[in-house]
């Protein structure tokens, strides 16, 4: 909403300074978003600037008021024009080539002069000939031949609107010799509306909430002409099919006049406040709009008349057939559903109630006698009409949020006075007004103690009482409690203790929220508990990061096809599964991800070209449709992926190899080790993204917790990597964090020397190393500190379908040093164990 | 008598050449070679020894004794000459043992936790020391949950606020914010005070841009009990903002519109980079919004389970991502999830 500081003051004194007045009406819920100077001196750039400040000023030596006593043809230039110009102080031969002073080209002195904004030599001015706003300094020059060093101005030159067909013909009574800035200086303020705050998308709002801050006087408008006109009983009717649609309906009548451009200082507001001006009828109309709030439609009443056959027209409120059509004003043919209002007469539909009138009853030029409509209406049909038939107006806009019915008649006088003052004519005595549902406005009563206990401060009867006066509440103090009756202008307060806070906010609001005292909490702590889960994710998150690796965050919007390459052919996701987005934003983020190994498979594709060393991580949900017609399950799962070299580049490092199976192992390892995690064991394992030969699945007491591997060949295929292959582990959380123990214990650390002993034994290749380590550890009992397995071995020299097994047995006792028998009988005990059960043979060399 | 042997003389003779060849030694390797020549089996000391029998009788004691000092002062000598030596020879390997200090070092494989864990472990450290809990809620939401029992019927206007993903599930949206998550923990909690923070990913529809994204974290403050003021509010989050930016700044309430609160204000935060004088990072206003806030609006309340009348609370809503950015000169909000090594390698 474009709020020109000239018009507001119309309805309350002002003596702020720009930026005063920007951080007051910020300050109470109208944030300032830009302020656009047309005309009045910018403020001081100090570094600061609290707010954005655009626009031109306009100095008051150069920019003059002045009057064009006569225009006279140029002698060589049939396109140019000399004005004999008067500034005041002195007469000036000016030349221009507007074409709006063409008609008074020789008609001698002028009997009423035209009243110009005159800029003189020095002047700095937009460019009215470039595009968009370039400044320029006012030279003297010749223009054939006849010397040129000042100019009449237009609006785009003075920064007014973008308007440069010809210069500005002020009205009549501007003062000829006064400074510019000082007869028509203004500020545009661009204030925001909350959607709560609709009763300020209008000049009278804003000055409300500025009274109610100020204490400054609201100087609200009222219609003075008087009705000269025949009764309008006679001359039109309302009836309302819907109360529920169309609470009010107001006609008024303005007969015998003319459309015609408006005065210059209406237009120019319009024009400031961002709307285009018309002609004297539709221009009066938007004017109260915008000073009003309430949206008014006028008619010409003579196609009423024509299509009611000739007698005074029925005006009709209805909800659409559906399938119905009608021709807006903009001349597109809109078709309707039951939401829509419309606004018919006997002979059918003439406009969208609320939103936008319709193309054959509209002003025109030839429009003698106007039916002024100003209504209320259903905001939820407003709104469903508008978002449907993606219509956007500033009727619309206000109406789709709740205008008060009770505006309706006030805003219809104020239009047929403007209208009769602009474009001549009488105004038919009365309204017709129809008002068959006025709304409840509730008495709200709200306590000292109310306030105090919401807010923390104390704020006296009378203090709440003078705040909620000034925004028009009829207040009442018995004691510490105020009783609020909602003046009829507002939909947005409620009753018993909705309407409490409702006024909370007012009070608040107007007292300023920077005068609450700050406080503590003091109110009672509730038990404090640990997210157990939350923790431990974080935890593994810290492991994980400890063991080299990057974590990441993806989106958890994807696509099916995304996800498929992930998945050997024929394996892929259930498509059913999917969470699907009804109005995705684009199809490669129209479903809520099935698989974190996906994103993160992406990931490590991404950086596969930056970097040669690839480990990641994410932890997050997993989005499954199981049963539809209630809410998705949502897992959360932790994804490795690895993939690269085995370490960072470097200037003199031999390189490391590649990251394989066992890095990713090894990993898991160490992380599952960091969780305190027992019995935890792997077995050979498939999945449809992982090499069938290279993955496997992690148990933690036969409980399943994840799967990890080499992503498979084939799928491997489906995605740019450079790296010779990837390996990926995705773990359940569900599963896993729930055995992570809340406990762990130590063990003692030996003070006597350990024993240290390698054995390398010679097994069946069908042997898996972790059993045969598992034999050593049981066989070895307390006294094994420590087995750590050195080198596998296949080869001739054992044999095929062999392999040797090599490890490094630690002996060590707790209280005792173990002398060389001892761990002799150990050793020998272990390897018997290990050829009875499993046929190993003890390789010696 | 017979003649004192020669013998003793080649050896006074042997000791003083070998003690004056010693001194001038200054290397491990003629050390060994003087060691091999003096004090070896074949060394002329060495056979002295043996050539005992071979002296005049009365002699063989004086000989043995000689051999012997000489053998001894050799040892002795070599002893202190391998003690300079192997000094000398450190001393000139230091000399020499140098690195260029300006080459990189080797990059050990660091791993990192993404820019988003590191702030919500920020923030929920703060809360945590104000008593304030950390519950978690569901990404897909139903209409219902996200808006209805929000305050926010269909057809409101306040539903314009939200540009929301819908599901193919009539019903079910994407969470618009993890405003839900107050109806959840108020059911669960209700009549009990709460202290909770909601983080959680939330989505809008919205074109993707360096300034907007369709996918992003919140953290949401509520706390309800029968004693919580607009004052706490204040209190509350200026504590923490003041920790989160660890500075003193100034702060400032303005008035807004969340349909769940009533008050409701936009909390800014004197830019911490300016402290106020204008910069880019506050684009000259001295200010920066950080958050909205507001007390539970009494409908709200009452759809979580909680009396009106007796019970009030306040919310608030923070974006995690504007943090990061703010704190961290991010100027791309799509970096986030990107998850490009060379952005993420930085926190």
């Amino acid at each position: 909403m474009k709020i020109p500081l000239s018009w507001l003051k119309d309805y309350i004194d002002i003596d702020l300074s720009l930026e005063e007045l920007a951080r007051t009406l910020t300050m109470v819920g109208l944030e300032v978003e830009e302020i656009s100077v047309i005309g009045l001196p910018l403020p001081e750039n100090s570094g600061r600037q609290e707010f954005k400040f655009t626009g031109l000023a306009w100095d008051p030596e150069k920019f003059i008021v002045a009057q064009i006593n006569e225009v006279m043809p140029h002698p060589d230039a049939d396109r140019l024009t000399l004005c004999r110009l008067y500034d005041g102080s002195q007469e000036w031969v000016v030349l221009t080539g507007a074409p709006n002073l063409f008609p008074y080209k020789g008609m001698g002195t002028l009997e009423q002069p035209l009243k110009v904004a005159y800029a003189r030599e020095g002047a700095i001015l937009y460019d009215g000939h470039k595009p968009g706003y370039e400044l320029s300094k006012l030279k003297r020059t010749k223009i054939r031949g006849v010397e040129s060093f000042s100019m009449v101005c237009s609006e785009k030159e003075l920064g007014i609107s973008d308007e440069h067909e010809g210069v500005i013909i002020l009205d009549p009574d501007a003062p000829t010799g006064t400074a510019l800035v000082d007869y028509m200086g203004d500020a545009v303020f661009e204030v925001s509306i909350l959607p709560n705050m609709i009763r300020d998308a209008s000049m009278v709002g804003v000055a409300r909430e500025l009274s109610a801050v100020t204490g400054k006087p609201l100087k609200i408008p009222s219609r003075k002409a008087t009705s000269t006109g025949p009764r309008i009983d006679d001359l039109a009717a309302i009836e309302i099919n819907d109360p529920n649609l169309n609470p009010r309906f107001v006609l008024g009548l303005v007969q015998g006049l003319e459309p015609k451009p408006s005065p210059y200082w209406v237009q120019r507001r319009l024009r400031l406040a961002g709307m285009r001006p018309i002609n004297s009828i539709v221009d009066a109309t938007n004017y109260v709009m915008l000073e009003t709030g309430e949206p008014l439609h006028a008619f010409d009443y003579d196609v009423l008349v024509q299509r009611a056959g000739g007698k005074a027209p029925t005006i009709i409120t209805r909800a659409a057939d559906p399938g119905e059509t009608l021709t807006t004003l903009d001349d597109v043919e809109r078709s309707l559903d039951q939401h829509t209002i419309l606004v018919c007469d006997t002979a059918g539909p003439l406009s969208l109630a609320g939103i936008m009138g319709g193309l054959e009853s509209e002003v025109t030029e030839t429009t003698r006698n106007v039916l002024l409509e100003g209504a209320s209406w259903n905001f939820i049909n407003v709104r469903r009409t508008s978002s449907r038939l993606h219509l956007n107006s500033e009727a619309g806009y206000r109406f789709g949020r709740g205008v008060h019915p009770a505006l309706a008649s006030w805003a219809v006088d104020l239009g047929l006075e403007r209208m009769a003052a602009w474009s001549g004519g009488t105004i038919a005595q009365e309204l017709v007004d129809n008002y068959p549902q006025p709304p409840f406005d509730p008495l709200v009563s709200i306590s000292v103690q109310d306030v105090e206990r919401k807010l923390g401060v104390t704020i006296p009867a009378q203090q709440i009482a003078v705040i909620l006066t000034r925004l028009e509440f009829v207040c009442k103090v018995d004691g510490d409690i105020v009783q609020a009756q909602t003046p009829p202008h507002r939909l947005d307060i409620g009753e018993g203790v909705i309407g409490k806070a409702d006024l909370m906010e007012e009070i608040a609001r107007i007292y300023s929220y920077n005068n609450i005292p700050e406080t503590n909490l003091a109110d009672e702590l509730p038990p404090q508990r640990n997210n157990l889960e939350l923790a431990n994710e974080e935890k593994i998150k810290d492991i994980l990061a400890g063991l080299g690796l990057q974590e990441v965050i993806t989106y958890r919007l994807t696509s099916i096809e995304r996800e498929t390459r992930a998945y050997l052919q024929g394996q892929s996701l259930d498509p059913e599964n999917y969470v699907r987005l009804l109005n995705p934003i684009a199809p490669e983020r129209s479903v809520m991800r099935q698989s974190l190994l996906a994103s993160v498979l992406e990931i490590l594709e991404k950086n596969a070209r930056i970097r040669e060393h690839l480990a990641f991580f994410e932890i997050g949900a997993e989005f499954i449709y199981e049963q539809k017609n209630s809410l998705p399950m949502e897992p959360r799962k932790l994804v490795i992926g690895m993939s690269g070299k085995r370490s960072n580049p470097s200037w003199d490092l031999q390189t490391s190899g590649n990251l394989d199976f066992f890095d990713l192992k090894g990993v898991l390892d160490a992380m599952l080790q960091k969780i305190h995690l027992q019995d935890v064991s792997f077995q050979p394992a498939k999945h449809p993204s992982l090499h069938p030969g290279k993955c496997a699945q992690i148990s933690v007491n036969n409980t399943m917790i994840g799967v990890f591997g080499e992503i498979h060949p084939r799928v491997k295929q489906n995605y740019d990597f450079l790296t010779p292959a990837v390996y990926i582990a995705e773990i359940d959380l569900e599963a896993l964090l729930p055995l992570i123990p809340l406990r762990f214990e130590t063990s003692p650390v030996s003070v006597f020397p350990p024993v240290l002993e390698d054995i390398a034994l010679i097994v069946e290749e069908t042997i898996p190393a972790d059993k045969v380590e598992a034999l050593i550890r049981q066989t070895g009992g307390k006294l094994l500190a420590d087995v750590r397995l050195f080198d596998v071995y296949r080869g001739d020299r054992i044999g095929a379908g062999k392999k040797s097994l090599a490890y490094s047995l630690t002996y060590q006792a707790l209280n005792h040093t173990i002398e060389s028998a001892e761990s002799t009988a150990l050793r020998n005990k272990i390897v018997r164990r290990l050829e009875r059960e499993i046929g190993a043979v003890l390789r010696d060399n | 008598m017979s003649e004192k042997p020669t013998i003793l003389a080649e050896l006074e003779h042997t000791q003083q050449k070998a003690l004056a060849l010693l001194a001038e030694i200054q290397d491990e390797e003629p050390l060994q070679a003087w060691k091999r020549e003096y004090l070896g089996k074949s060394s002329s000391v060495m056979s002295a020894f043996s050539s005992i029998g071979q002296q005049p009788k009365e002699f063989r004691p004086l000989v043995g004794q000689v051999a012997n000092q000489v053998k001894q002062a050799l040892e002795a000598a070599l002893e202190d000459r391998a003690r300079i030596v192997t000094e000398a020879a450190l001393t000139r390997k230091i000399a020499d043992d140098r690195v260029d200090v300006t080459l990189p070092g080797r990059q050990p494989l660091t791993g990192g936790l993404h820019p988003q864990t590191l702030v919500l472990r920020r923030i929920f450290a703060i809360f945590a020391e104000m008593g304030f809990q950390v519950y978690r809620s569901r990404d897909v939401e139903s209409d219902e949950y996200n808006f209805e029992l929000l305050n926010i019927p269909a057809h409101h206007p306040a539903r314009d606020m939200w540009d929301t993903f819908h599901i193919d599930q009539p019903g079910v949206v994407l969470r618009t914010h993890t405003s839900p998550g107050q109806i959840r923990v108020m059911r669960e909690q209700a009549p009990n005070p709460i202290r909770v923070i909601l983080p959680g990913m939330c989505y809008r529809y919205e074109q993707i841009s360096s300034r907007s994204e369709i996918q992003f974290n919140q953290v949401e403050v509520l706390a309800v009990g029968k004693n919580i003021t607009f004052g706490d509010m204040k209190g509350t989050l200026n504590g923490f903002v003041r920790r989160l930016f660890n500075a003193d700044v100034r702060t400032r309430l303005r008035p807004s519109y969340f349909p769940f609160t009533e008050p409701s204000a936009e909390m800014d935060v004197e830019c911490f980079v300016c402290g106020g004088k204008g910069c880019s990072v506050c684009k000259g206003s001295g200010w920066l919004e950080i958050m909205g806030c507001g007390i539970v609006h009494p409908t709200v309340l009452k759809n979580g389970g909680y009396d009106p009348e007796a019970y009030s609370g306040f919310a608030a809503g923070m974006g995690p991502e504007r943090i990061s950015m703010l704190l961290h000169k991010i100027e791309d909000i799509r970096y986030f999830w990107g998850n490009d090594a060379r952005f993420l390698e930085q926190f």
